[in-house]
């Protein structure tokens, strides 16, 4: 029985003006697992995500996604298929309220986002979807208030609740744990093992812990190429990936 | 709207109804309207949608050639005439926001003040505009072919209050300055409005969120030139001309500095913004070019001193 997979990339390459930043990459999402990407600084990670989602033209190769090529599609239809991103730095909209952060992403599907007519009022009606979203994270009680003010851990909260309300189908986080104390790294693996129930997740990530007790696949990259691929205890022992990290501060293989 | 905030239009508003009675020279306070509308469409990409374009004199400028045209050429009413500038400038607003909004930053204010002065030059050379003379002796006409608006005695307001055809003149344009003010207050409270902002607190993110930013970018772009239009045609209307300063790049320098002294991104900072240098250029005319050189230091005082501009500093005040 073949495996279904909800993402594959065919020999995935991005060239910049001679320098090869990621090059022929196969990679395979199984539908309803999440899957590592890591490697050393520079190994063209975000790179993929950029090239995944469309925010850079890819070179050469093909993206498969559900069984359908999309490689030539627009980072907005990527988005529309399901496929939703994070980045590195939060991605929230500082000077809206915590609640209209979600609500923006929730309104897209009332097709009335031209209306330019309408009053806002016409959204009131999504409010309690959105508080039920920010419940699932924790953030209800900051509801009224501007983002710009939550602390750097509720913000990046707040960006899974904002993802989690265009439903996507398979959620790419880039470095979701990035610049967090123990706590706020421990609930966020939380969060994401949670909404991860039923659907794909696709992660950059550099803490090891994280990858290791959440991950069900890793991928390493080094210079834009795959150099092993498979789960944490299998991959944590692979020679080749440990040469790849000697020296390398970052990353601390147990 | 909370109830302060409808009491303060209401207040306003009757401000503006009584403005002419009570020492108001109609042509200025036209004059003010004309600007305020215009810094209020310009504020529409630069406050909420986080666009800065630096070319809107075109659309204010041909809009005035279009509805002077218009009036004077074809004797079409004003109202027609207006409508004419307006959906001129709508058109030219598709086609440079078609090109512009593929460019972020500076560079999308390059490619509009490149655009802009290409127009300009347009200007210069094309026969319709009648080049450095401008276009002179624009009619007001009749709005609706009922109500005329020039120079034909008016009974006395309940035989008392003596109207001039100024004053008629000023309550057209105070008409349709509301109708182009509730239009852009309409769309920043809406659903539109809520991707415009979303789009300029973070843009990256409202793509991965499934927003075609670039198709919102050029709605707002339009509407934005549209109503800069519309200011631009009421404006030839009142003064009864279009000349060549309205398409000049000063203009567009002009409504930057309305919107940042009054305070992009508020509703009522581009009113107050244009109406302040509308006053300072009336009123401190005696002193020649020394105008040029308050405003300038007026302007640098202000972005030292409140850089959220008049209205965003005292709304930060209030809200703290």
């Amino acid at each position: 029985m073949s495996t279904d997979y909800i993402l594959e990339t065919q020999h995935l390459t991005k060239e910049f003006r001679g320098f090869t930043a990621v090059d022929g990459v196969n990679l395979k999402i199984v539908r309803g697992s999440i899957h590592a990407l890591i490697g050393p600084n520079g190994a063209g990670k975000t790179t993929v995500f950029n090239l995944l989602t469309k925010f850079l033209p890819v070179t050469a190769g093909r993206i498969i996604y559900n069984g359908r090529d999309i490689t030539a599609e627009k980072p907005a239809q990527i988005a529309r298929r399901g496929v939703i991103r994070s980045f590195q730095i939060s991605a929230v909209f500082p000077h809206l309220t915590v609640m209209e952060n979600v609500r923006v992403a929730l309104q897209r599907k009332l097709g009335t986002s031209f209306h330019f007519w309408k009053s806002d009022a016409s959204l009131t009606h999504l409010n309690d979807r959105a508080m039920q979203l920010l419940d699932e994270v924790d953030l209800t009680r900051f509801a009224d208030i501007e983002t710009v003010a939550l602390p750097y851990g509720r913000k990046r909260a707040l960006e899974i609740a904002t993802t989690l309300a265009v439903d996507p189908e398979l959620m790419l986080l880039d470095e979701p744990t990035q610049g967090m104390g123990h706590e706020d790294v421990g609930r966020v693996v939380e969060l994401i093992r949670k909404v991860s129930a039923n659907r794909s997740v696709l992660m950059v990530e550099h803490n090891m812990s994280v990858v290791a007790n959440l991950c069900d696949t890793i991928t390493v990259l080094a210079r834009g190429a795959v150099l092993a691929e498979g789960p944490y205890a299998e991959v944590s022992k692979n020679p080749q990936v440990l040469e790849a990290y000697v020296g390398s501060s970052e990353m601390e293989i147990v | 709207m909370d109830k302060r905030t409808k009491i303060l239009y209401g207040i306003l508003l009757a401000g503006a109804v009584i403005a002419p009675f009570v020492g108001g020279y109609p042509l200025f306070l036209m004059s003010a309207l004309c600007f305020a509308l215009f810094a209020c469409a310009f504020n529409l990409l630069i406050g909420f949608t986080g666009l800065l374009s630096f070319g809107h004199a075109m659309f204010f400028g041909m809009a005035a050639y279009f509805c002077g045209h218009a009036a004077k050429v074809w004797g079409l009413t004003p109202e027609l005439a207006v409508l004419i500038g307006t959906a001129g400038a709508a058109a030219m607003g598709y086609l440079v926001g078609w090109l512009a909004v593929r460019r972020q930053g500076i560079y999308f204010a390059m490619v509009t003040l490149a655009l802009s002065q290409m127009v300009y030059f347009i200007c210069v050379q094309a026969p319709f505009t009648g080049a450095e003379d401008g276009l002179q002796n624009v009619p007001r006409g009749k709005a609706f072919g009922l109500i005329n608006l020039q120079s034909t005695p008016h009974d006395p307001l309940f035989g008392v209050i003596p109207v001039s055809d100024d004053i008629v003149m000023y309550y057209f344009v105070l008409a349709l300055f509301l109708l182009g003010f509730g239009v852009i207050y309409r769309a920043i409270y809406s659903p539109f409005g809520q991707v415009l902002k979303s789009i300029r607190e973070n843009e990256p993110r409202a793509l991965s969120l499934g927003y075609d930013v670039d198709k919102y970018k050029l709605m707002a772009f339009v509407l934005s030139a549209a109503l800069a239009g519309m200011a631009g045609a009421l404006k030839a209307l009142s003064v009864g001309a279009a000349s060549l300063t309205d398409v000049s790049w000063q203009m567009s320098g002009e409504v930057v500095l309305m919107t940042l002294l009054g305070g992009m991104g508020t509703i009522l900072g581009p009113v107050l913004g244009a109406t302040t240098i509308i006053t300072m250029q009336n009123y401190l005319a005696g002193f020649g070019s020394w105008v040029t050189i308050i405003m300038g230091v007026t302007f640098v005082v202000c972005v030292l001193a409140f850089r959220r501009g008049i209205v965003g500093e005292i709304a930060y005040r209030l809200k703290r």
